[in-house]
């Protein structure tokens, strides 16, 4: 496709759409006086040469302004003069080479918080090395004059810093308290304060011991872990957005005077006639009126054979129109569409989910009343022994900056950093830290079977023996619809030389197949009573998945599809059982579908299951007392991500199954099941172990600090020392590291070998 | 000891500068595309960045 193909691999061969010039229009947004500017996501670009060619493409186009390309995110900003009609930028791309989505640029605000948290990270930085620096001087000894002088300028330092920086965790403190709840930002705030303010006072009356260091560098090292946490979180929300969006941005609709206008989705009432065009999705529910042709329905209902429609025939919003123009009635809003009902439903079965707690919550449940519990008797204790109300307070407000939970904050974030990287490497997307400790725990995997076992797409069998030359010209054909057989053919004859036939017209007959004629020859390549027709067929049946190539009636070739299973998925499927895992399959397709590839990889299936039959067979595996890990694609399994302890989708998964779902993958193979499963479980043993640690640091600490010995020099080592302990922790996390599913990559042994070798 | 306190300003005044600097840079789109940047380097036409976001 493109000059390298280094990073991402999207493996996918998405289905075939054409982004309308409205449709451009709409997604795209007024930048200046008559410019405006589209975005696009063109996953394929992988180098300087890719840049080049993108953006000479699509300077080269009329009415284009500036195009530059991010290689980072894999997207294209282009400008454009809003006179007359949208550049064709996908099909200049797609010409050049480059698959390439349309991209709302409204959906794509800024991500403010992101750069506010990198910005109080180079404050705190920036405050902590200087007033560090100041703190060394002071530790080796300098005389009173220039302590104090020191003090105070560290002082100068650290109120803007906790002002600036320390904010976020103030907020978040203040939230917490304001609803009577404690999470890690209250110790953390009340320590960085008490220590500043004990700090002040001790500064004003000329004390030795002044903790501004310890205060601004723990912002440092928290915030250093929040930073990482919301990077990884970003890095994979822009990564699964980028891809092909499944739902349509809006319609043609015919008014009463006959005239056409684009209209967008949420505008769109129950009883609006609508053009529908070949390779657009239906907008909302819908009755056909005039036309006939075939829709792709896969990502519905988990069908992947087209299925013919005609006047009369009801369709659901999100089908793919694929061989001839429909003129519909909308039945439905937007909100009342199938797709509407799907996000209810998810919605609902999100709020069951939301009881999980992450472990960092409920540690900092536990450690922030006991911290402040330790830190009051430290104070009672002290008080009553000395009866020195200024050395009670002292010591006690070191306990607290000793106690502060530096590593602990780091303990966490950490880990899971280091796990959503390598499994960006290997082509999954983490979307929060909080899945990774659920994937962690899951025992039972259920398995949808269209576009997530199998790929979802038709391919084509068994081609050994069949004559070049007929093969070429089939292929030829095919290349002009975009029903999913005629895909299939292009790609499995996209190595042979071209056909030398030379077609006059070629007309595509929904429902039917393709017509091309040559000279005085017709050929015909389709369904094979109509291919075949006016001629005897000879008796045989042939079966639903299959094509047949005729010249003037006469059988030339015949074709046969099947949806093949992903890579690698019963290698995928035995490991998981090995493991002990309850593994199901649970569809929405045909039982006579689902059967046969259930039993080749012998685990139970559940066929014909309705949206709502989905949840309930996840909420009943749950009651039962197991951890349910869902996979799957279809708009139709969305509302069970949702339901499941942890989701998985494939890239080509329906938009909102991406973004309900707490793991994507890019890749083909299935191996990133066990995959993701294996690096959860090694993060999590790792986040416990970082815990454990941050615990023994606080068993060392504490009875220091309570004895009073706690001077800021031993606060400032024993914080970094800890810090650095739990960093270096969590580095050890190994790429190969697999509990209880020995081998997941190693096994090359795919699956469709398997197939062809048992044919 | 204190002959030497002229230096405290000066360390304190380039960090912020550094600081301001990093802002900048920030704040300029410098980081918004980082493996993008690597690669321009080696093309030949002037290049200028489109501003993704309205200056503020």
């Amino acid at each position: 496709m493109s000059c390298c193909d280094s990073g991402v691999e999207f493996a996918l061969r998405s289905p075939d759409e054409r982004a309308t010039g409205d449709e451009v229009l709409l997604a795209s947004r007024v930048v200046a006086d008559g410019v405006r500017q589209t975005d696009l996501s063109v996953p394929t670009v992988h180098c300087g040469a890719c840049i080049r060619a993108v953006e000479m493409a699509l300077g080269a186009l009329a009415g284009v302004e500036s195009a530059r390309v991010n290689l980072s995110t894999r997207r294209v900003t282009v400008r454009w003069r809003s006179k007359g009609p949208p550049p064709p930028f996908v099909e200049t791309l797609q010409q050049a080479g480059f698959e390439a989505h349309l991209f709302d640029v409204g959906s794509d605000d800024k991500d403010g918080a992101l750069s506010e948290l990198i910005r109080a990270l180079a404050v705190a930085g920036f405050a902590s090395s200087n007033i560090m620096l100041l703190s060394v001087s002071i530790w080796s000894g300098a005389e009173a004059e220039a302590r104090d002088l020191f003090h105070w300028l560290s002082a100068i330092i650290a109120l803007p810093t906790l002002a600036y920086s320390g904010r976020i965790f103030f907020r978040s403190a203040w939230q917490a308290l304001k609803r009577r709840r404690t999470n890690m930002d209250v110790p953390i705030s009340i320590g960085v304060l008490l220590a500043f303010g004990m700090s002040l006072y001790e500064t004003a009356q000329h004390g030795s011991h002044a903790y501004f260091d310890a205060s601004v560098s723990l912002l440092f090292f928290l915030l250093i872990g929040r930073t990482l946490d919301h990077m990884m979180r970003e890095r994979a929300r822009s990564a699964v957005k980028g891809l092909v969006r499944l739902v349509a941005r809006g319609a043609r609709v015919v008014r009463a005077d006959g005239t056409q206008v684009y209209l967008p989705i949420s505008e769109i009432q129950g009883g609006m006639t609508v053009m529908l065009a070949v390779g657009e999705r239906v907008p909302v529910d819908a009755r056909v009126i005039k036309g006939t042709s075939e829709l792709d329905v896969s990502l519905i209902s988990g069908e992947n054979v087209a299925v013919p429609v005609t006047v009369g025939s009801e369709l659901r919003a999100g089908t793919l129109n694929l061989t001839g123009p429909l003129t519909i009635v909308a039945t439905a809003t937007a909100n009342d569409s199938f797709l509407g009902e799907m996000m209810r439903m998810m919605e609902a079965a999100e709020q069951g989910r939301s009881a999980y707690r992450r472990i960092a919550d409920r540690a900092a449940g536990l450690y922030a009343p006991v911290v402040h519990l330790t830190a009051f008797l430290t104070f009672a204790g002290w008080l009553v022994a000395t009866g020195d109300m200024h050395c009670a307070v002292t010591i006690a407000i070191a306990v607290l900056i000793i106690t502060c939970p530096c590593a602990l904050g780091l303990a966490v974030p950490m880990v899971q950093v280091v796990a959503a990287r390598q499994l960006f490497e290997n082509g999954i997307m983490v979307k929060d830290g909080g899945g990774l400790e659920r994937l962690a725990e899951i025992d039972a995997v259920v398995f949808d079977k269209t576009g997530t076992l199998t790929l979802g797409l038709p391919r084509l069998l068994g081609t050994g023996s069949m004559d070049r030359e007929t093969f070429a010209i089939a292929a030829a054909m095919a290349s002009y619809s975009r029903h999913p057989y005629s895909r299939a053919l292009v790609e499995a004859v996209a190595t042979l030389a071209p056909a030398g036939v030379v077609f006059d017209e070629v007309s595509e007959h929904p429902g039917l197949g393709l017509e091309a004629i040559s000279g005085a020859i017709v050929y015909r390549l389709g369904r094979p009573e109509w291919a075949l027709a006016g001629l005897d067929n000879g008796g045989r049946k042939l079966g639903d998945g299959s094509l047949v190539l005729s010249r003037d009636g006469g059988r030339l070739a015949e074709f046969r599809f099947e949806d093949f299973p992903r890579a690698d998925t019963s290698t995928v499927v035995a490991q998981l059982k090995q493991a002990g895992m309850l593994v199901q399959v649970v569809s929405g397709d045909r039982d006579a579908a689902v059967r046969p590839i259930a039993q080749r990889l012998d685990v139970p299936y559940f066929a014909a299951v309705l949206p709502a039959g989905k949840i309930e067979h996840i909420a009943a595996l749950e009651a039962s007392g197991r951890k349910v890990l869902m996979v799957g694609d279809g708009l139709n399994d969305t509302p069970a991500l949702a339901a499941a302890h942890a989701s998985m989708a494939p890239a080509s998964a329906a938009d909102v199954g991406r973004s309900a779902a707490d793991f994507v993958f890019l890749r083909e193979s299935l191996s990133a099941v066990p995959q993701a499963i294996s690096v959860a479980r090694g993060a999590g043993r790792l986040v416990r172990q970082n815990l454990a640690l941050a615990v023994a640091y606080n068993v060392v600490a504490v009875p220091v600090a309570i004895m009073g010995y706690a001077t800021p020099l031993v606060a400032a080592v024993a914080m970094s020392g800890s810090s650095i302990l739990v960093v270096a922790n969590a580095l050890r996390l190994k790429q190969g590291e697999r509990i209880g599913l020995h081998g997941a990559a190693n096994v090359q042994l795919s699956s469709v070998t398997v197939l062809e070798a048992s044919e | 000891m204190r002959d030497y306190f002229y230096l405290i300003p000066i360390a304190f005044g380039i960090g912020l500068s550094a600081l301001a600097a990093f802002m900048w840079s920030l704040k300029a789109g410098q980081y918004d595309d980082l493996e993008g940047a690597a690669e321009r380097i080696l093309h030949e036409e002037t290049d200028t960045p489109i501003r993704t976001t309205p200056p503020a």
